[in-house]
């Protein structure tokens, strides 16, 4: 069985300006699939050849693990998104973050100070860990939190192709779109 | 007194069309001057304020991490600068181009062996030509690592460095990390890192 670039539920262009469609195509097109493709190649002959993308995660080391956690941290990122998203969690998820963080608007700060000072390429993570709590974390290049035992609930990729044409440098200025153009239902449904 | 961003010696358009003008520039002005601005930000009120960037980054394990990502930084990027040129390219000569013969057999092997070491790295760090207890040895470190840090998987002296941090080639390379390192080759300066081979050995 081999993997696949997921369909995107919008079009490249959807989330102009926040991320422009020339960042999508290059970020899904070529990054993604380039992962995808890796990956394909990478696990014939070898114990992962059956295995599901979360296991190999879980196992892997080196170039396997490297494509197989950039592949399920680029569908996890790209299925946040909606347009005209934004706004605020509501239900149980908001009040766990309340809880966990003080307010919404103070988690936001801890998430988007985690993103911006990551240094190098890598991702930032809010995370449930098994005692129902929920955490920030960073993780560098194609580190994924399942790996640690947490469930992922909403990423943000700082890598530098995910930003560098849009903003270069100004790694905040995307941290800061990135906010409207999350789907709370859906980090609902992973909580 | 505090460490300064470098002056070029080249202006940020006399690469190109290998390297493009507003990627050497926000590259420069950018990147490379916050590297500096946190370094000494990291620095202000610890004592070390005045020793040599060398001595910091090869006690690099005594310091924060602050210090390693902005003083490698520093380094690393006040190095890449040296190693381009406008209109560079060609092959290395005398002594240099010895010890490329000796321990890579070409210089188009020592190439391979460099675009292999950039290529591979995973995320965003550099690839490096070092001279390692006499002998000449290709390496790559993460992030702003260097061969000089006391951390570093091959230790030596670094001669040549090429970013593969993905700012170094965005704008014009987009995810063909290999078309940027393959255009590298046609700035080098190698008589800047003749220079430093001989400083290196001696
Ligand atoms: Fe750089």
């Amino acid at each position: 069985m081999s993997f696949e670039l997921p369909k995107l539920p919008y079009a490249l262009n959807a989330l102009e300006p926040i991320i422009s469609q020339k960042t999508f195509e290059f970020h899904y097109g070529k990054h993604h699939q380039t992962y995808v493709t890796n990956l394909n190649n990478l696990v014939p002959g070898t114990k992962f050849e059956n295995a599901t993308l979360e296991t190999i995660i879980k196992e892997a080391e080196g170039p396997v693990f490297n494509n197989a956690a950039q592949v399920w941290n680029h569908t996890f990122f790209f299925l946040t998104f909606a347009p005209n998203a934004g706004g605020e969690p509501t239900g149980a998820l908001a009040d766990a973050i309340s809880k966990n963080f003080g307010s919404f608007a103070e988690f936001k700060e801890k998430f988007a100070k985690a993103a911006v000072t990551l240094f190098g390429s890598g991702w930032a993570w809010l995370v449930k860990k098994p005692d129902g709590t929920l955490e920030i974390i960073q993780e560098s290049n194609a580190g994924n939190p399942i790996r640690k035992g947490f469930t992922p609930l909403l990423t943000c990729d700082v890598w530098e192709h995910a930003y560098y044409l849009d903003y270069q440098n100004k790694r905040p200025d995307f941290v800061e779109g990135f906010w409207k153009l999350i789907d709370w239902k859906v980090v609902a449904s992973r909580f | 007194m505090a460490f300064e961003l470098p002056k070029l010696g080249y202006a940020y358009d006399s690469l190109v069309p290998h390297i493009d003008a507003q990627t050497m520039e926000i590259h420069h002005t950018k990147h490379h001057a916050a590297y500096v601005n946190n370094l000494n930000n990291a620095l202000q009120g610890t004592g070390n304020e005045n020793r040599k960037l060398e001595e910091i980054i090869t006690e690099i394990s005594k310091y924060p991490a602050a210090v390693r990502n902005n003083g490698g930084g520093h380094f690393n990027h006040s190095l890449f600068w040296e190693v381009m040129k406008p209109n560079g390219g060609g092959n290395p000569t005398g002594d240099l181009s010895d010890a490329v013969n000796k321990y890579f057999g070409s210089v188009d092997k020592l190439k391979e062996n460099l675009n292999n070491a950039g290529l591979t790295r995973f995320g965003s760090g550099w690839a490096w030509l070092v001279v390692k207890g006499g002998e000449l040895v290709v390496s790559s470190t993460p992030n702003q690592d260097n061969p000089l840090m006391d951390i570093a998987e091959v230790k030596g002296t670094p001669i040549l460095g090429i970013d593969v941090w993905e700012h170094a080639y965005y704008l014009k390379y987009q995810n063909r990390r290999n078309e940027y390192l393959a255009a590298f080759w046609n700035v080098i300066n190698w008589e800047e890192i003749s220079r430093r081979f001989k400083l290196a050995i001696h």
